[in-house]
């Protein structure tokens, strides 16, 4: 009947975020199987981002616990949770615009070389991870834009770059958050296709508004609405639920298929 | 290699200078150049605004005029021990400053800045509005006499051109990476698990360090260690030099400084002498509307057009 502990990478307990007068996050109790790509969806204002700033302590629970490989991360700091493996993206782009594509992946892979502190010593040190950040640049497809100035590039290739970046600190847990949001038709289908890819061999825990992107991608589903876990299933399970559809959607399920299909029309 | 043919014309420049120009000026124009480029390290490539950086200079001055007066150490000591306690006094400024941002952190640097101050006016080793005066420049090594002109500017050009190395090298290391990427994304390098506030305090107590550098070597051309340095005007004319310059390149706030330490020079001997404030707002004012990333900037800029 109980699950072993260690088969979940990260579970919350009973966390709460409350901001002035507002619960935010109110009791969520997540488990992240490891493995899966698991989607954290609903409407807006739902708490999404949130949970999200909480798991990765860009803000501090009001109440409640995080525990990531069956250690309590809830005291440490956000870099020191990055350090742990548990990687995230933002609802904007996270680049660094004025340094290369090379230099942007190669950031992430200089961490471990221990030497980020140095600052007698010449960069030129860092060329021996050019090759290993030129492979990860090719596993997104960016290789030949190794040399142009991160800023130039389209916002698809942007976030093709983000998450060869977060690949680089080999995660073990990857957070997206939208990672497909304000897309072309045709970056949707590169990331997507992305993130199915690196999903090998990790865990992705992803916010997605994109219903499409979901049902293709996740293997698991949390509904989020007012801060509270609705429901949790796959797909199947899940856009069957009624109380989904009325939240989601705010509408009556007859109406969902043809909003569904706009939406993957789009 | 350009640059190398450029560097190389410039040192020649440089070492033949004083044959021309009053050494004396030309030691105080690399002194606030090497101000300035210490300042530009914070600002251009870690992103943070001090508006305190008076108090580095300032210390720097009186621990190595206080030395030089009452200890009998040679100069070179004098000036290192100056570097380190501005170095220990950028550690304690920085611990407190990078907790905050933007105008925080400005507002937070001022204070402890404004603190300094205060504690130098009052304290008995400084004379107060006196200040130390008739600081003797000393032997360096116990061997070469410095009190003539000429030999105090070559000695002032090797210490900057060491400080200006350090900073290239700091800015082109694998930690300047780091810098510039916080400088870039704070949030996205946190996430990629960098403690970003370690990497602000360490480029803060480099600056420090470096401004205490160059306030150490400024007291020994003058002989004269004053309240002028620690006073918050002169945090403000740093940020000038360095905007005017080129904030965020390497040579701009070598230029700035020029220019702005040879027109108070001039126009403070002259009859516009009363208005130098008005004509420093000025400049401030055309530089911040009309160009703003500073004469190297738009000269970067002009070259990137135009070949």
């Amino acid at each position: 009947m109980t699950q072993p502990a260690q088969d979940f990478i990260l579970e919350t307990r009973n966390l709460t975020k409350a901001f002035k007068g507002f619960t935010a996050v109110d009791d969520v109790n997540l488990n992240i199987q490891r493995g899966h790509i698991h989607a954290l969806i609903g409407p807006n204002g739902a708490g999404k981002t949130t949970v999200f700033n909480l798991l990765t302590k860009f803000l501090q629970p009001t109440s409640g616990k995080i525990l990531f490989q069956g250690e309590d991360i809830t005291p440490l700091k956000p870099a020191a949770i990055a350090r742990k493996g548990v990687i995230r993206s933002f609802q904007i782009s996270a680049v660094f615009p004025h340094l290369s594509v090379l230099e942007n992946v190669r950031i992430a892979l200089q961490r471990k070389e221990g030497n980020s502190f140095h600052f007698w010593r010449s960069e030129k040190i860092l060329n021996r991870l050019n090759h290993k950040a030129l492979a990860l640049l090719e596993s997104v497809g960016l290789e030949s834009f190794a040399n142009t100035v991160t800023v130039d590039l389209s916002y698809g290739r942007k976030r093709a770059l983000e998450i060869a970046t977060t690949l680089a600190v080999e995660p073990e847990l990857m957070l997206l958050d939208e990672p497909t949001q304000g897309m072309g038709h045709e970056d949707v289908g590169l990331v997507s296709d992305l993130i199915k890819k690196v999903s090998k061999d990790r865990t992705i825990l992803m916010v997605e508004h994109n219903l499409h992107v979901v049902s293709k991608l996740a293997d698991r589903i949390t509904v989020l609405q007012r801060g509270a876990i609705l429901t949790e299933g796959d797909y199947a399970s899940v856009s069957a639920d009624a109380r989904v559809r009325e939240a989601y959607m705010g509408t009556a399920a007859d109406d969902v298929d043809t909003k569904q299909t706009a939406e993957v029309a789009s | 290699m350009n640059n190398m043919k450029l560097n190389l014309c410039l040192l020649a420049l440089a070492l033949l200078a004083p044959t021309l120009l009053y050494p004396v000026f030309l030691a105080k124009v690399l002194c606030f150049a090497l101000f300035a480029c210490a300042f530009n390290l914070l600002l251009g490539f870690a992103g943070l605004l001090s508006f305190g950086h008076a108090a580095f200079l300032g210390t720097g001055g009186y621990v190595t005029g206080y030395l030089m007066i009452h200890s009998g150490l040679t100069p070179e000591v004098a000036i290192l021990l100056g570097t380190i306690a501005g170095g220990l006094l950028g550690a304690i400024f920085g611990k407190l400053a990078v907790k905050r941002e933007g105008i925080y952190f400005a507002m937070v640097t001022l204070a402890l800045a404004q603190l300094i101050f205060f504690f130098y006016l009052q304290a008995p080793f400084t004379n107060g509005e006196d200040g130390l005066q008739g600081v003797p420049r000393g032997a360096l090594f116990g061997l070469i006499d410095l009190s003539d002109n000429m030999v105090m500017y070559y000695f002032v050009l090797v210490i900057f051109i060491a400080g200006y190395w350090l900073i290239n090298r700091t800015i082109h290391s694998p930690f300047g990476q780091v810098l510039k990427a916080i400088r870039e994304n704070e949030d996205r390098a946190t996430s990629l698990g960098y403690d970003v506030n370690h990497y602000k305090w360490l480029a803060f107590v480099i600056s420090a360090a470096l401004a205490a550098l160059a306030g150490s070597t400024k007291t020994l051309v003058f002989e004269l260690a004053s309240l002028t340095d620690v006073h918050w005007h002169m945090s403000g004319e740093v940020i000038l030099m360095t905007l005017v310059g080129g904030v965020g390149t390497i040579f701009g706030p070598v230029l700035g400084a020029g220019f702005i330490v040879t027109m108070q020079n001039y126009l403070s001997g002259g009859e516009m002498g009363n208005y130098i404030h008005i004509i420093m707002g000025a400049v401030f004012v055309i530089c911040v509307l009309s160009f703003r990333s500073g004469i190297v900037g738009q000269l970067m800029k002009f070259k990137r057009n135009n070949f």
